[in-house]
């Protein structure tokens, strides 16, 4: 059990009233909030310890490192990956997911071989595969989703052949919550020759990631959806892999060393990592990780699964609501992605917000699934740590008043 | 739970024009078409223009969307029709003024059931719903 005061104490942003009303923020799957702990962390960092990192010499140039690096092994630890030399701080997942598919995919991927996704991929996994394809002539292949909004490891074997080189999947859906078995998967993309890439943005938040035992290829997931600030985030790659990999930005901080014609790189990490890199939001993700393992992401888990089974419980007791995805909440986040009758989504959300509820409305950069799911947007809460079953009450509450104020009008 | 904000944004003749929406449909021939979505949240509206000596004869419109979206479609293709290009293209500019807070010259035309939409620019996320008919309209009369 969260202590729910508690928690809810280290996040300023949450003590604040919204149109009159107190702030219930379920938008957590789009960006979550930020403790104290992350807040200070960084500022810690501007106020004592700023500098440029790798450039030696003076002291505040190597606290800067230090910690820097110090973050770094936190991610290692966190993801449980064998060296510090396979993570890669980048912007966010988005960067990660283009960078293996400019990288890796460019010098691996030919005419006619097959890159594997599924139908509810974000477009941050569909775009940089379908432009990959694109320039190589290579086939984009879709797994299909089963009525559930699960997949199916008898349809991701039918999906997957000889021909597969990349399969590239999120490991929980930001629209249907589905917790995909990545680990099977990736199993199955070996047996086939293919290489495993993991979307893990809403995972990384909220589920313990061990790269090790899922055995994946390449991982990619954000900081700001975890507690740490924006701008930050990390892609995991087995070490054999990146080594044999071309960096995709040159510059700065790079390179080992620079010839009038030509150039070397950096060993692993660094290589990577072109220009002045993230150093205070690498700082604010080591935070963060402090902060999620101290409460313990088993125990964040287990609030999630609670919240999500609430949540649908009580969201299936108003009349004309869909909920889309599993239902059984241990195949699932904590989030919950719903529509109201024939109330448009952004009219159930300016409902909701003029009673302080933060809800996420349109088509969660998920088009393919909207058209899968055969709709245009839905409406999406989504929980985390600091939320609790009181919460959940204001949304079904937010809902009636928009249910009555539309069936009133119309 | 008070319904007064809300009041502000959702008047009943808004609701109406979703209910009800006008000119809802597609001109058959002759027509400049207009295809226009919003991305960030998947409103899509299929605008159709009949322009015959530089003024609208007719203005249907289909599409996907918000309370919002919708009834600002049906109430633009109901004050654009019998206009010239240069009033259409005026109207447009005036609209894009109202969402935005910004003053316009109220007597110059009768817009009324578009009046209700003012309430709109208090609610700065809603803005995009209702432009996006109107960003449609002036593409079509401006490639005529």
């Amino acid at each position: 059990m969260l202590n729910h005061k508690e928690i809810r104490s280290y996040f300023p942003i949450l003590d604040q009233e919204i149109n009159g009303h107190p702030l219930v923020y379920l938008d957590s799957a789009a960006t979550a909030q930020k403790p104290r702990q992350v807040i200070e962390a960084i500022e810690h960092y501007y106020k004592t310890n700023n500098a440029n990192v790798h450039r030696g010499v003076h002291t505040l140039g190597n606290r800067a490192t230090d910690d820097y690096e110090g973050a770094r092994d936190k991610v290692r630890k966190f993801i449980n990956a064998a060296s510090t030399k396979e993570i890669i701080f980048m912007r966010g997942t988005t960067t990660a997911l283009n960078t293996v598919a400019s990288g890796y995919g460019r010098q691996n991927i030919q005419e006619g071989d097959e890159i594997v996704i599924t139908y509810m991929e974000h477009h941050s996994n569909i775009i940089p595969w379908q432009q990959l394809a694109k320039e190589k002539g290579a086939v984009l292949k879709y797994i299909d989703l089963e009525a559930d909004g699960t997949i199916s490891l008898e349809k991701v074997r039918a999906t997957i052949t000889a021909k597969t080189k990349i399969v590239s999947m999120m490991m929980v859906s930001n629209v249907l919550g589905t917790i995909n078995p990545i680990k099977e998967v990736t199993k199955i993309a070996h047996e086939n020759g293919a290489i495993m890439v993991v979307d893990a943005a809403q995972t990384a938040p909220h589920l313990v990631i061990d790269v090790q035992d899922l055995d994946c290829d390449f991982l990619a997931f954000s900081g700001h959806k975890m507690c740490a600030p924006t701008g930050i985030g990390v892609l995991y790659g087995k070490q054999t892999l990146l080594e044999n990999m071309e960096p995709v930005e040159f510059g700065g901080e790079m390179i080992d060393f620079v010839g009038l014609y030509e150039s070397t790189w950096k060993e692993l990490p660094w290589k990577f990592e072109g220009g002045t890199p993230i150093i205070a939001g690498a700082i604010g993700l080591g935070a963060a990780i402090d902060f999620l393992e101290e409460i313990g992401l088993d125990n964040i888990a287990q609030h999630e699964h609670q919240l999500a089974r609430y949540a649908m419980d009580e969201l299936a007791t108003i009349d004309g609501l869909t909920i889309f995805g599993p239902q059984d909440e241990m195949k699932r986040c904590g989030l919950v992605t719903f529509n109201l009758d024939d109330v448009h989504p952004h009219d159930v959300a300016t409902v909701l917000d003029m009673n302080g509820i933060a809800v996420r409305a349109g088509h969660h950069c998920a088009q393919p699934l909207m058209k899968w799911l055969d709709v245009t947007a839905t409406a999406r809460a989504s929980f985390y740590l600091y939320n609790n079953e009181e919460d959940i009450d204001a949304l079904v509450k937010g809902l009636r008043v928009a249910k009555e104020y539309f069936n009133d009008v119309f | 739970m008070s319904f007064n904000n809300l009041d502000q944004l959702y008047r009943s003749v808004i609701m109406d024009h979703y209910k009800n929406p006008r000119n809802k449909g597609e001109i058959d021939e002759g027509a400049v078409t207009i295809d226009m979505n919003n991305p960030t949240c998947g409103d899509r509206i299929h605008l159709t223009l009949q322009v015959e000596d530089g003024i609208v004869k007719d203005a249907k419109f289909d599409g996907e969307g918000c309370s919002i979206s919708m009834s600002s479609a049906s109430m633009m293709t109901q004050i654009v029709k019998g206009k010239t290009v240069e009033e259409a293209e005026e109207l447009a500019d005036i609209f894009s003024k109202m969402m935005l807070g910004e003053e316009f010259d109220e007597d110059k035309y009768d817009l009324g059931d578009v009046e209700a939409l003012q309430g709109v620019a208090k609610f700065p996320a809603r803005i995009k719903c209702a432009t996006l008919a109107w960003k449609a309209m002036e593409k079509g009369v401006k490639a005529e």
